[in-house]
């Protein structure tokens, strides 16, 4: 037989069979399947548009806790800076400020918060988790005593168009997503910091030791979730059409599943870009899932819940096994 | 105290061997104790009397050979079954919780009851206090562990194996902790507990107390019995003779240069915690210099003084002839000082990554152009090169390190250091757990490296390595630099003098 006549898979689905990702990129077309056999509905345009938009959100906040995940640390502020990000941006598109201006607002509020989260963090010595978790209260309060809790309103029309809408029948937080998640892979996989970054997750201590500035790294993860996170909260500040001082109910334990069912290592050094997205539309198709089969909201919160412990159990063993 | 008959003794170890990942560290070693006596276990780092100690007392379980208990053979398939069996361990770390009181760590796991199932504060430090007058040792049954010093914290864990009434005690390095009348009182209750029966396995380096505490001397060398002598009959020199001298001449790899005049890196008066003091030495162009010591002598914590992984709190370093300030391992590898560090999966490697991104960590900037982009030829070529010039065996620059030898793993740590092009080199137990011929190779790229004018700080735990690659050797006795040998005067006997000083 013509060897040359054996059909070959082609490079790049080879690449992608073998890599890491191939398993949780089978469990989400699984998932998929699944639930478009009981609920046909779900494969309409309309709805996986819906589920593409939410996704979206889940996703930019996901790709900035990352960044935290990677350096074995975890950052839960991005719970109350996403509202606070975008209450910022609120507060100057209302007063009239020009939009970029107003996002660049937005933006500033996420880095500065993310700054003394990290500044604590690394140069402290401070647990991440402690630090984020008093962090995710200040800002919730923060939003609370500035707006007492009611919604921004008077947000322009035209930003609302221009942050909310579609562009070549794609809404713009999925096209925002996609030009983040490039930065953010190119960041890990070919820049000098990210492979510092996946250095001080694999170990601290010879990276220290190589004459890196372990601490220097860890700040600017933090500030770079915080960044992240107000993308998000600008964002919705557009889909609500107000700044909402709760925008971000459940989206801190979304983004963080994300990661986690995404491949990556909560232990750090291990974890991709691809494989959070894949992770963020797990998390979507299965919300979005539950909701069409009309399982009961309780229901909904347990069967998270259960996906998330599975999702770090799964970390755990397949470390193990690693050893 | 009843004898079963001359011929049993309480305890006989027979044939025992044991191996690391392919590396034997015991062969066919017979060992017997007798009720009421006090033995020394001696040897070198790495001899293997730990490894025998651990297996009699269950922590290692997967051995060749038998253990014969009062008779009868035994298999501990853990610490608690050698317990039972009558098998007390106080190790040279101890295992105490520095959060609770001496009372709640000697009965940790066998807490005292009272009414109802809950702790009984009274009955527990009742039996504490009995526990610790027996032992003579005046300790606050209450007190926290962590407020106590080392000698009450040792009394705490001899008492703790004493509460098991163990037929046999065994003390790794006792003594490495303690000093004058502490030793002292540590001696009486030894002699007490050999008069009432016990058998005590007394594992030291320093010769003066075993010959004054054992009955008898049983020497370890390179994973083999290399003596066994009454203690009556022993000297030091006896001793140290049986500790050393073997025959390793393949090893090590000839010199083609000595060292050159120009002193490359000085260091003058370094102090630092917890008790390095007034060290100070000079390495010059192509020049090795060794450093040996004991465990815990503090040769790593000078390397990591001078890296800047610690806070000096006192001395000056030249480099060249110029004072430098290191403040941060950042400034140690601008100087061009490199540092293969002891335990290279803690201390040493990413572990998840590849062999490629290891050996660039120290070297971004060469590898890398604008905006921190990585140049992948660059990054590629810089480790074909050193994986063809170390020959190190792996599939290629992607294979990740956590899958390799520990010689691979070795070369890669190296690897990364020469890419730095470093003038200073400091190399931590460069050989350690690797096989053979692995370590063949590594004492010729040792060699190389000094060679092209490296300057080559080298710390072992084991002589011949350090007495053959080294020009020039400095002892460290706690902290302190106790000997500075010539080449031509170097001898183990001359190096364990002055590591037990």
């Amino acid at each position: 037989m013509d060897p040359d006549r054996v059909p070959r898979l082609p490079a790049w689905l080879g690449r992608l069979l073998r890599s890491k990702e191939s398993s949780i990129l089978l469990a989400l077309v699984a998932i998929v399947v699944l639930i478009s056999a009981v609920s046909p509905n779900f494969l309409r345009p309309g709805n996986l548009t819906m589920v593409a938009r939410q996704v979206a959100f889940t996703a930019i906040a996901a790709l900035g806790v990352f960044f935290v995940i990677l350096t074995g640390g975890i950052d839960l502020s991005i719970g109350s800076l996403v509202s606070l990000g975008g209450i910022a941006c609120g507060f100057a598109l209302a007063g009239g400020v020009p939009w970029p201006l107003a996002a660049a607002a937005g933006l500033l509020t996420g880095a500065l918060v993310g700054a003394v989260n990290g500044a604590i963090v690394a140069y402290l010595g401070v647990t991440s988790f402690i630090v984020t978790l008093g962090m995710l209260w200040m800002a919730r309060g923060a939003v609370l005593v500035l707006t007492e809790g009611e919604p921004v309103k008077r947000i322009p029309a035209s930003f609302i168009v221009r942050a909310g809408g579609d562009y070549l029948g794609i809404p713009a937080v999925v096209w925002v997503l996609a030009a983040l998640a490039v930065l953010a892979h190119v960041l890990v996989t070919r820049t000098v910091y990210g492979r510092r970054v996946l250095a001080v997750g694999g170990n601290e201590e010879a990276t220290e030791l190589s004459g890196i500035n372990v601490r220097r790294v860890k700040f600017f993860t933090y500030v770079l979730s915080g960044l992240y996170a107000a993308v998000t909260g600008i964002l919705y500040v557009a889909r609500f059409q107000t700044a909402q001082p709760e925008a971000d109910k459940n989206i801190v334990l979304d983004a963080i599943a994300a990661t986690v069912i995404g491949g990556t290592s909560l232990f750090g050094g291990e974890g991709s870009v691809p494989g959070v997205l894949i992770g963020a539309m797990i998390m979507g198709a299965i919300r979005s899932g539950l909701v069409q089969m009309k399982v009961s909201p309780y229901w909904q919160d347990l069967i998270i819940g259960a996906i998330i412990i599975l999702a770090a159990v799964i970390d755990v063993i397949r470390r193990r096994r690693a050893r | 105290m009843n004898p079963p008959g001359p011929t049993l003794p309480l305890l006989r170890m027979e044939d025992i061997s044991k191996s690391f990942s392919g590396v034997p560290v015991l062969r066919h070693v017979d060992f017997d104790l007798e009720r009421g006596e006090i033995v020394g276990l001696l040897g070198e780092n790495g001899a293997g009397k730990s490894t025998l100690m651990k297996i009699l007392s269950g922590v290692h379980t997967e051995y060749e050979g038998r253990i014969l208990l009062e008779g009868r053979p035994v298999r501990f398939r853990s610490p608690a079954d050698a317990h039972e069996a009558g098998i007390g361990i106080v190790h040279q770390e101890f295992n105490l919780c520095p959060n609770l009181s001496a009372m709640e760590n000697l009965f940790l796991g066998r807490e005292h009851r009272g009414r109802g199932g809950l702790f009984s504060y009274a009955r527990t430090r009742e039996a504490a206090r009995a526990a610790f007058r027996e032992l003579g040792a005046e300790i606050d049954p209450e007190a926290l562990v962590r407020d106590l010093g080392v000698a009450p914290q040792q009394m705490i864990e001899i008492a703790k194996a004493l509460s098991h009434r163990p037929k046999i005690l065994i003390l790794d390095e006792p003594t490495a902790a303690i000093a004058g009348r502490e030793i002292e009182a540590l001696f009486r209750i030894l002699r007490d507990l050999r008069s009432r029966g016990i058998a005590v396995v007394f594992i030291s380096h320093k010769l003066r107390e075993v010959l004054e505490i054992s009955d008898r001397v049983v020497c370890l060398r390179d994973g083999e019995v290399s003596g066994r002598i009454a203690t009556s009959s022993a000297t030091e020199d006896r001793l140290i003779s049986l500790m050393v001298g073997r025959d390793l001449g393949d090893l090590y790899s000839p010199r083609r240069r000595g060292p050159g005049e120009e002193v490359v890196l000085e260091v003058r008066g370094l102090c630092g915690p917890p008790r390095i003091r007034d060290v100070s030495f000079h390495i010059r162009r192509g020049e090795i210099v060794g450093l040996a010591g004991l465990i815990g002598a503090g040769r790593t914590e000078v390397a990591r003084l001078i890296m800047g992984a610690e806070k000096k709190t006192a001395g000056r370093l030249f480099l060249e002839g110029r004072e430098v300030r290191i403040r941060h391992p950042s400034d140690a590898v601008a100087l061009g000082i490199g540092y293969v560090t002891e335990d290279r999966k803690r201390r040493g490697l990413v572990l998840p990554m590849s062999v490629r991104e290891n050996v660039t960590l120290a070297v971004h900037r060469l590898v890398s152009g604008p905006l921190g982009l990585f140049r992948p030829d660059r990054e590629r070529d810089l480790a074909d090169r050193f994986i063809r010039e170390l020959r190190m065996k792996v599939s290629g620059p992607e294979q990740v390190v956590r899958s390799l030898s520990g010689g691979n793993q070795q070369k890669v740590l190296l690897a990364k250091w020469m890419a730095i092009r470093p003038r200073v080199l400091i190399l931590d137990e460069p050989t350690r757990g690797i096989d053979v011929g692995a370590k063949a190779e590594v004492h010729r790229i040792i060699a190389g490296l000094a060679d092209e004018g490296l300057a080559i700080l080298l710390i072992s735990s084991e002589l011949p390595e350090i007495l053959h690659l080294s020009d020039r050797i400095l002892v460290m006795h706690e902290g302190r630099l106790t000997a500075d040998l010539p080449r031509a005067e170097a001898s183990e006997e001359a190096i364990l003098r002055a590591a037990v000083a």
